[in-house]
């Protein structure tokens, strides 16, 4: 299952039910458990909520939604009323949220059929999926690789064709940088074109929940559904929702090249199948334009000093006094709330709120959240005046294809770094997306990874930025290489 | 200046003392989400994802609470900023769900401003922001603290005075032309009891031409009369401190709190365990703004507010100061006041039956009690007067008037009928009251001949008695007078 459209026009026309859907999901999920993709999946609600879905059509109550029947996997951290709500972490281990967030409620508006919840680096802490605090979720494309994090599972479902669709989060990089390693799209919005509200929140002012798919057009079918001014979410802009455009060709797309992405750290493999795919884009009648993008060479240290600081706070609430575990500690409130936080933070968890701590602290702060806060508007000025000559940024996703499970784990910088050609966006609030651009081998030759192109628009041009990647795709197939199916790769 | 004389060395000390004052705002839901802004209903029923700090949840502005805000600091002569922010003061415990307060930090919504004293002094402020509320803990039921987070998320307003008082009645002088402020213009209740008032002090003492010595903070403080007990105590405690030989008794920068049954201050906690509250702006919400029109329409349509009505009525009515006062420290009565005025013509009439009956009438009924609850509009006020005006009614049926006015809701046109209360104008009938008083009364008679005027006062009381107040006091004297002339 891979084409969120062709599914939900297959049970339209009556060839299969929304409950063949589930079920088939189900089983796929429970096929593939040894990607960790899902955390514990309760199957008698999506059942049920399949079985209602064929009941109104049935019925043909109303209009079917735009995402009739189509499986939506859910990152741990947007919460689905009821739905056992973990952020891939200890901490809040058996919490249901009593309430729904504003885009899973969208997408239940349109039909879809969500599926909580996908593993996830803990509180989306992490570029791998290892923090998680259940177990690390596997690249479909090589299992001994990590699928790239924070949305690991929803990155992979889709990728191994559980799902057509799944939601992620995109804070520096969460979705993107995961949906170039495990070969597929995936689309950051314009901050504030997607409701925050239902999110657990990590770095407020960059979080966006993302969309994941096979196809660009089938993450703006996903955009579209869950875009949109929320007066629930008062940083959520009062926009309508992305609307699907669509663009004949490339033919005069300005494409702007920064040179900083194209520096040293960049892998020669990915160089080569980046340029390959911009070498595309130009044959298609786009046009090159060198830009510089100055200071995104701190973007790695602002992203790290802005995203700690909130999450410092943002995490505060996990005491133990309302909601998920406790441990009793020696008996005080500071003792319990020690004891909770100690036992239920996983090590990356807790570095990054020493970290936003220090920078928030009284006789640090200027020197350090201030100055992230003043080099962040630099970033975001780079980008402006670069839109100037150009219709749209064109590098990589990440510097390198997947990387080994454990490669990393050791060396948190060496983490840090592989957001380094994602976060300049997110500091800047823009739109980005990530789509596939072919295949690497890996350096033992083991296995083929993906690489992804990421492209990234002026403020609110999503529409624009998704019409021109459509275009791409419609002329390219680098978007239909799939993984290699379970049982070769195990070789049984 | 205030001074405080030691009595163990006579030395002069001049008291610093600076108020910091939160106030629920009166607004129908709370700062950031919907639930309902009411005081009593059972623990944790007013709560929802947001105020009870659900992962995921996000806070809106309740653009009211803005409004309630801005009239304060129109009311209190502040300067708006055309745009301030929210920042997130963090630290842990159990009533704050989110692991942070939403206050302002550097740019709070408005600067400046004061109140003026009765004395013509000014208490000037330093600023005035907008927060929401933590919930409650309550620690006294049990082995276990229990939270309620029907508070949590509820509006406040902190103002802070700029340390310019100098004594405990200041103080209370203080608060108490605030509470009338924010009561006035429907910003917040302001009662203490229900602890949408309440008021931190920061105290210390100095010698004269010093500098600011050590300051310690006051908190605790139900009711403005123990705030005024506390700063007394406050103060003479630092004093004995400071003249300590042994330095390490001296005072220290920290929290005391004011122990009511005791009436003495005692450490909460030092200043070694202040916190870092690392602030930073909220990212959940956006800029506050302001617009020039926005804060005109406020100003606009701002009430009279007490000072200025307190004048006008000693001014324009002739009041006494204390009516004057009484009257308008409420604008509920105020408004009745001028209301009854305006139909009865009289203001000094109208002053006195709303301070003396009206407003006991009023307080028997318990400290919740409205005037309107009371079920006599100005307007029916204002005919039983006019009624006695016009000899119609004496003053002292026109007492039992109105207590049947109170108790049945009838006009007292109506209850003078009912009651039999028409005063009796009737020289017939007068004179056999008056004959009646002065039997027996050979003393009183022989006082009233020596020109002992006084007694004449209760052989009218005597008339009035008997008459059950409907005989015309004026006539009776004049009546009786005449009887005492041609007695014997
Ligand atoms: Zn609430």
């Amino acid at each position: 299952m891979r084409d969120a459209h062709g599914l939900r026009q297959s049970i339209l026309a009556g060839e299969r039910t929304v409950l063949d859907v589930a079920r088939a999901t189900l089983a796929s999920i429970d096929e593939r458990a040894d990607l960790n993709a899902f955390l514990p999946v309760e199957a008698e609600p999506i059942l049920e909520r399949a079985r209602e879905l064929d009941e109104s059509l049935a019925r043909g109550a109303a209009e079917p939604g735009a995402l009739f029947g189509v499986p939506v996997a859910l990152k741990a951290n947007l919460a689905y009323e009821g739905r056992e709500l973990t952020c891939g972490s200890r901490i809040l281990s058996g919490y249901r949220p009593p309430y729904t967030s504003t885009v899973v409620q969208r997408l239940l508006d349109a039909g879809a059929l969500p599926i909580a919840t996908t593993n996830m680096d803990e509180f989306a802490m992490g570029s791998s999926g290892e923090n998680s605090a259940f177990a690390p979720t596997l690249n479909p494309w090589a299992r001994d690789y990590t699928p790239g994090g924070s949305s690991s599972g929803s990155a992979a479902s889709v990728s191994a064709g559980i799902v057509p669709l799944a939601l992620g989060s995109d804070t520096g990089g969460s979705v993107r940088q995961p949906a170039a390693l495990c070969g597929v799209t995936g689309f950051k919005p314009t901050f504030g074109r997607v409701s925050r509200y239902g999110l657990v929140a990590f770095g407020s002012s960059l979080d966006q929940v993302s969309p994941f798919a096979n196809s660009v057009r089938d993450a703006e079918l996903i955009a579209n559904c869950i875009s949109g001014a929320d007066p629930m979410d008062s940083t959520c802009l009062e926009h309508a929702p992305i609307q699907p455009v669509e663009r004949a060709n490339l033919k005069g797309l300005r494409i702007g090249l920064p040179a900083e992405a194209f520096g040293d750290g960049l892998d020669a493999s990915v160089r080569q199948k980046v340029e390959a795919a911009i070498e595309a884009l130009c044959e298609l009648g786009a046009e090159r334009v060198p830009i510089s993008l100055p200071h995104s060479e701190h973007a790695v240290a602002t992203y790290y000093v802005v995203a700690t600081a909130e999450a410092s706070s943002n995490l505060a609430r996990f005491d133990g006094v309302r909601f998920g575990a406790r441990q009793e500690g020696d008996g005080s409130l500071a003792g319990m709330m020690g004891a909770t936080r100690a036992d239920g933070f996983g090590d990356e968890v807790k570095r990054r709120i020493l970290l936003g701590t220090h920078v928030l602290s009284s006789g640090y702060y200027e020197a350090w959240y201030g100055r992230a806060q003043r080099v962040r508007r630099l970033i975001h000025d780079d980008y402006r005046r670069a839109f100037e000559s150009c219709d749209v940024v064109i590098c990589p996703t990440s510097p390198t294809p997947a990387f080994r499970l454990g490669e990393r784990k050791a060396d948190p910088v060496a983490m840090y770094l592989s957001d380094v050609l994602t976060v300049p966006a997110s500091l800047a609030g823009l739109p980005a997306l990530s789509i596939p651009c072919g295949t690497v081998s890996s350096d033992s030759g083991d296995a083929n990874l993906p690489v992804g192109l990421q492209w990234i628009g002026p403020a609110l041009g999503d529409e624009s930025l998704l019409a021109a990647a459509k275009a791409f795709q419609s002329n390219t197939d680098f978007h239909l290489a799939t993984p290699p199916l379970r049982r070769e790769q195990a070789g049984a | 200046m205030t001074r405080v004389i030691s009595k163990q060395s006579g030395q002069t000390w001049f008291p610093v003392i600076g108020l910091e004052v939160h106030c629920q705002l009166r607004t129908r839901t709370k700062l950031f989400c919907g639930c309902a802004n009411e005081f009593g209903a059972e623990p944790n029923t007013q709560v929802c994802p947001v105020c009870s700090g659900q992962p995921g949840a996000l806070p809106v502005m309740n653009s009211r609470a803005l409004e309630l805000a801005l009239r304060a600091a129109v009311a209190l002569d502040c300067d708006v900023a055309p745009w301030s922010k929210f920042d997130r003061k963090n630290y842990f415990y159990c009533d704050l769900p989110k692991g942070y307060q939403i206050s302002q930090f550097d740019r709070p919504y408005c600067t400046g401003g004061g109140i003026e004293l009765a004395s013509g002094k000014r208490i000037a402020l330093t600023r005035i922001h907008l927060e929401d509320d933590a919930g409650k803990a309550i620690h006294d039921r049990g082995p276990d603290t229990l939270v309620d987070l029907n508070r949590a998320g509820i509006p406040l307003i902190e103002s802070v005075t700029e340390p310019d008082l100098t004594n405990a009645d200041e103080a209370f002088e203080y608060l108490t032309r605030l509470k009338e402020i924010f009561q006035y213009i429907g910003a917040s209740d302001c009662d203490m009891e229900k602890g949408s008032l309440r008021c931190d002090v920061n105290i210390s003492v100095r010698l004269e031409g010093e500098e600011l010595r050590t300051k310690v903070e006051l908190k605790n403080l139900n009711s403005f009369r123990n705030v005024k007990a506390a700063i007394d105590y406050e103060i003479q405690r630092q004093i004995e401190a400071w003249e300590n030989p042994d330095e390490t008794a001296h005072p220290v920068q920290e929290t005391r709190l004011y122990d009511t049954n005791r009436g003495v201050t005692r450490t909460m906690r030092a200043k070694e365990d202040a916190h870092d509250y690392r602030y930073f702006p909220d990212p959940d919400l956006p800029e506050l703004h302001v617009s020039a029109e926005q804060l005109e329409r406020i100003r606009r349509e701002l009430p009279e507010l007490p000072a200025a009505r307190r004048a006008r009525y000693a001014e324009q009515f002739e009041l006494s100061e204390y009516d004057a006062s009484v009257l308008a420290s409420e604008r509920e009565v105020a408004d009745y006041f001028e209301l009854a005025v305006r139909g009865s013509g009289r203001a000094k009439e109208t002053a006195n039956w709303i301070t003396n009956e009206l407003l006991s009438a009023r307080n028997e009924r318990g400290p919740e009690t409205k005037l309107e609850e009371l079920g006599v509009s100005a307007e029916a006020l204002a005919e039983m007067i006019e009624l006695i005006a016009a000899g119609t009614l004496s003053k002292s049926a026109g007492r039992k008037v109105l207590a049947a006015m109170i108790e049945t809701g009838k006009r007292a046109g109506v209850l003078v009928v009912e009651l039999g209360l028409e005063q009796v104008q009737d020289t017939g009938q007068l004179e056999e009251w008056c004959r009646a008083a002065l039997v027996g009364q050979d003393k009183a008679i022989a006082d009233i001949r020596d020109g002992q005027q006084k007694a004449i006062g209760a052989l009218i009381g005597q008339v009035m008695k008997a008459s059950a107040g409907k005989a015309d006091p004026a006539k009776a004297r004049e009546i009786l007078l005449r009887f005492v002339q041609e007695h014997g």
